[in-house]
């Protein structure tokens, strides 16, 4: 997001200007509501337009018009869209970019909008990624662990035991199998750590690691402790001490690590679950792969995501059809049609137990058993969060990862620098 | 100076690793664009596809509405060039030829108009346009792309115009010709590659713009390339490659030739001047 930095500039400006929005009514009574997906993958759009022309058939007096959005630019578009009055009803978005709208007044409090059976159907746990001073400000519909996708073949050569979500590696077992794997310029992992601070934060929630303390009076301090150095010092041993991990990943996105992975350079590659749609289609015929869980720690395999949401614009003038369209969109069938078409996990536990998610095929029922451990992200609602992730926490880590600098160099820059920096948001 | 044949040799072995290196991004992006998954997930990629395909085209034109995306980048960019044009042309002549205190102003002012950050004008912009109803069409995007291109337009257009010698249009008034006849017969022919080069400028910046678009225009159907272009891309980046390459492919061709048409005109037109042989 590249001008992300520079919008609040601009919203400053709009809001000392007072600039409102105006009523989108529909005309003649009938109600045309806009919904903004961000589907970008062939079959996720046609699963939305789908289900936007079933609800369309069924609903002759509520019209949803299907408005295409881009994740690439998704908070500056909504920021600006918001402050014009022109914010579409309904908003696709992620949990983790929902704060500012939220604390900011642009979205809907959902509390008492949503129907019983959605809020009972999707569990309390998921809710928490989206609530924010008490309100709910967006329903999550899809989530995705991080799993290790890895060269079953390899793994099998090798001889080393294959972990299950009974029984996953610990983070100890994880390295010494690294180790083992590797040698003669092939690694047996590769870490894609472009964005490294949401990986890290997330995963370190399975060694019990929470990072972000909240005291009594509500505010929030970094304390980085033994359980949050698990997971980093893991990847940094792997990288810098054994070898065992490609130095060359620590840098690079997801996607950058699958041809090297293809070629069997990298036995292992950690990344979200909907990634093995990439996979498939551009795996060499034959490849034979599969989905590990994540190793565990001492808190198992419970890990940080950000699940997917749907908002309601606060200026919408017909919240209470936007509750029934999401409503409609979250029946338990169409929110599996959707965590296929993503090849995402769906939150609501009716959606869960659909056998199409109990699958072998392309390991399917991997992913699903690990949807119970997935909590909230660590921080997604500590206010300076952005701030002090992209200028403190990601080269922090960054220069840990590459071995420029230590442990307690790292905790010194995450605490002390990030602590001024939360501290300007909490005053 | 005769340049011997080995220095020669050197110059155009120079000039072909500076085409290469400015050609490779679009050479590789064809590339891309022509390959089937599998070869865009190779560990050793290559630069001829093994088994070419229309396949990306194809899900590139299903999945978005990149005609319609087209023909407004379409609009929005030919109607920039043309206003721009229209509006800088006088301007700079007016500029160039009457060296005032005002017309030296007004040329600082351009320059200084440039160091203006992105962030800077779109709030009064954004204002403006939403006081005058202009959030969300096609005018008000027009009418932003003419105030981001006209400064340099202007500025472009100067230079052009201070190249033709004004003697010859002392010349053709001492044969008589009025002012608006020497404009029309002896100024406008020498200035028409200067003004095909700015109006091309304006094009191409109004065609690649992606901000404006992005901020300014709300509904589907009214969107540009630029901002269709990035519904191929994912959450954390992640790209859907092959259509990518291919749309991206074809958002190119029209600058190409337009300038592959156009600037035969424009180096043609610059060596047709008044010189004396």
């Amino acid at each position: 997001m590249r001008t992300r930095v520079l919008l609040p500039l601009v919203v400053l400006a709009l809001l000392l200007t007072g600039c409102g929005g105006d009523d989108d009514g529909g005309p003649d009574g009938r109600v045309t509501l806009r919904f903004q997906s961000l589907a970008w993958q062939e079959e996720s759009v046609e699963v939305n337009q789908e289900l936007v022309k079933e609800w369309n058939a069924s609903h002759p007096d509520v019209k949803v018009e299907y408005v295409q959005g881009s994740w690439d630019s998704v908070h500056d578009q909504l920021l600006t869209s918001f402050e014009g009055g022109e914010a579409p009803d309904i908003i696709h978005d992620a949990s983790d970019d929902l704060a500012d709208f939220a604390y900011g007044g642009y979205l809907a409090d959902l509390t008492d909008l949503l129907p019983e059976r959605l809020r009972s159907d999707i569990p309390q746990r998921s809710w928490d990624t989206a609530t924010f001073g008490g309100g709910i400000y967006g329903v999550p519909f899809l989530q995705e662990p991080r799993v290790l996708i890895a060269n079953a073949k390899w793994l099998k050569d090798a001889g080393v035991r294959i972990p299950t979500p009974e029984r996953p590696w610990s983070w100890a077992e994880f390295r010494e199998i690294t180790d083992e794997l590797s040698g003669d310029s092939k690694y047996g992992v590769a870490w894609p750590l472009k964005e490294p601070v949401s990986a890290t934060l997330n995963l370190s929630l399975s060694a019990g690691g929470q990072l972000f303390h909240r005291d009594t009076d509500g505010k929030v301090t970094v304390r980085f402790e033994a359980a949050d150095a698990v997971m980093p010092r893991t990847v940094h041993d792997q990288a810098n001490t054994d070898r065992s991990a490609s130095p060359t990943t620590l840098g690079s996105g997801g996607s950058d690590t699958l041809p090297g992975f293809f070629g069997g350079r990298y036995a292992m590659v950690p990344l979200g679950f909907s990634y093995r749609q990439q996979i498939v289609q551009q795996a060499p015929k034959g490849f034979d792969w599969q989905v590990l869980p994540a190793p565990a720690g001492a808190d198992g395999l419970t890990q940080g995501v950000s699940p997917q949401t749907l908002s309601i614009a606060e200026d919408s003038s017909h919240k209470r059809e936007a509750a029934e369209f999401i409503d409609f969109l979250l029946r338990p069938k169409n929110m599996v049609r959707l965590a296929l078409g993503d090849w995402m996990l769906p939150t609501g536990t009716e959606a869960l137990k659909d056998p199409a998610l109990h699958t072998a095929e392309n390991d399917w029922a991997t992913g699903t058993s690990l949807a119970g451990h997935l909590r909230s992200a660590p921080a997604q609602s500590v206010r300076g969060y952005p701030e002090w992730k992209d200028k403190v926490a990601t080269p922090a880590f960054q220069e840990y990862y590459s071995g420029a600098i230590g442990l307690a160099e790292l905790r010194r820059r995450l605490e002390d620098d990030g602590n001024l920096v939360l501290a300007r948001y909490q005053r | 100076m005769r340049t011997s044949r080995t220095g020669r040799a050197g110059q155009y072995l120079a000039l072909l690793a500076y085409l290469l290196f400015l050609a490779f991004p679009f050479l590789w992006l064809i590339s891309t664009a022509f390959k089937p998954p599998r070869e865009l997930g190779s560990l050793h990629p290559t630069w001829i596809p093994e088994d070419p395909t229309l396949a990306n085209f194809r899900q590139a034109f299903d999945e978005q509405p990149l005609l319609q995306a087209a023909a407004n980048s379409l609009i929005a960019a030919l109607g920039a060039a043309l206003i721009a044009v229209l509006l800088a042309t006088p301007m700079a002549y007016v500029m160039a030829r009457h060296r005032t205190r005002l017309a030296r102003a007004a040329t600082g002012w351009v320059v200084v108009s440039q160091a203006f950050p992105l962030v800077l004008v779109i709030i009064p912009l954004f204002l403006v346009l939403k006081n005058l109803r202009l959030i969300n069409s096609m005018p008000g995007l027009i009418m932003v792309y003419v105030v981001w291109a006209l400064p340099f337009a202007l500025w472009m257009l100067v230079g052009y115009v201070r190249a033709v010698p004004p003697e010859l249009e002392e010349a053709a008034a001492v044969d008589g010709a009025g002012r608006l006849r020497t404009l029309v017969s002896v100024t406008a022919p020498l200035l028409a590659p200067g003004i095909v080069a700015t109006a091309l400028f304006a094009f191409v910046t109004a065609w690649n713009e992606f901000f404006f678009a992005l901020v300014l225009l709300k509904t589907p159907e009214k969107q540009t390339l630029p901002v269709v272009l990035t519904h191929f891309i994912g959450a954390e980046g992640v790209a859907d490659l092959g259509p990518l390459a291919a749309a991206a492919f074809l958002a190119t061709l029209p600058s190409l030739v337009v300038f592959a048409v156009i600037q035969r005109r424009i180096t043609g037109g610059m060596l047709t001047g008044a010189v004396k042989s």
